[in-house]
């Protein structure tokens, strides 16, 4: 039984090994901006993947792409630029802002303002419907009289 | 006033509507890109051929030039090679191709069995230059003019009518403009 699970585990494992090839870091700032970059650049072999992510070929060559600039010294910002020139910004998960993407960022900005505004309006315009169709004294005494009168008949 | 009011939803849906009908059509493979206007990256690379000779993108200044992207490993490919095949024929520029991550045999005996469209094949074997030219879908087809930028990037397979809609009409007009 104990055999067979551990069978079972190294079957598991196999795939997992072979999604993450060994880039070596002396430097743990490097390590970091490593880790960071490739969680934030888009494989676009296979579109909702991270390069972190994906096992596609183009990943793979980005993931060494990005581990030569880092050990080159090239800072993080050099690699995003690196990998904008050449695959656009839609490479980016976070694009900088731009005229481009500023629709991207803005847009939900916008839509929560628009919900906002609306609540707020709708709420104002009840608040005044209500006072209008408040009764004044004579209605109300006419009101009883007509209530009346149904519980009598 | 009152209109108004019982119009915007209206109006917002069909706002969203269109959106959502341009966002649907647009094909999510085809990223616009950013080299269109920019000089072609620059390689130096194994000729197929002669493997001991390279061939740099210096050595085609002043042709208009294609740089087709391709493999014996990819399927589009073979799909869209006698399409290539027929552009080579009527001779509007010169075909380059970028054998890409692929091993030499395979590469040539593709060429053997099915013709060859290329001028000339040059070697990527490690996919430096394909990310230098921001392929990420193998067949990609670059058109240059003759000062050596890139006007027009191609994703994915040539179709049928491709080469009459698009690429003899622009080769003709790059074909006109001077060196």
């Amino acid at each position: 039984m104990k055999r067979l699970i551990i069978l079972v585990l190294c079957l598991l494992a196999a795939p997992v090994s072979a999604v993450v090839e060994y880039h070596p870091f002396t430097d743990p700032a490097k390590e970091q901006a490593y880790q960071t970059l490739i969680s934030e650049l888009r494989c676009l072999v296979c579109q909702n993947q991270t390069i972190a992510d994906s096992n596609a070929d183009l990943a793979k060559d980005l993931r060494r792409q990005v581990y030569d600039m880092l050990q080159q010294g090239k800072s993080q910002q050099d690699v995003v630029n690196f990998m904008t020139q050449r695959y656009g910004d839609f490479v980016m998960y976070r694009p900088a802002f731009s005229m481009k993407t500023g629709l991207l960022w803005l847009g939900p900005i916008a839509f929560l303002l628009i919900g906002i505004i609306t609540v707020v309006l709708l709420a104002r315009h009840k608040k005044n419907a209500a006072t209008q169709t408040a009764l004044d004294g004579r209605q109300k005494t006419r009101l009883n009289e007509l209530l009346q009168q149904g519980e009598e008949d | 006033m009152l209109k108004l009011k019982y119009l915007l939803p209206l109006l917002l849906f069909v706002v969203l509507a269109v959106f959502l009908a341009v966002g649907l059509r647009l094909n999510p493979k085809d990223i616009p890109s950013p080299l269109i206007d920019k000089p072609a990256p620059a390689f130096s690379l194994p000729i197929l051929a002669t493997p001991e000779k390279t061939l740099s993108q210096q050595d085609l200044q002043g042709k208009v030039w294609l740089l087709n992207v391709w493999a014996s490993w990819c399927v589009s490919c073979r799909q869209e090679h006698p399409l290539l095949l027929e552009l080579a024929k009527r001779k509007q520029a010169t075909i380059v191709g970028l054998n890409y991550k692929d091993e030499a045999q395979a590469a040539g005996q593709w060429l053997q069995q099915l013709g060859n469209p290329y001028d000339v094949s040059i070697m990527d074997t490690d996919g430096r230059v394909g990310i230098d030219y921001g392929v990420y879908g193998v067949p990609e087809t670059f058109v240059i003019d003759k000062r050596g930028v890139i006007r027009y990037k191609h994703t994915g397979p040539v179709e049928p009518g491709d080469i009459e809609r698009i690429f003899l009409p622009l080769l003709q007009t790059l074909n006109q403009e001077s060196a």
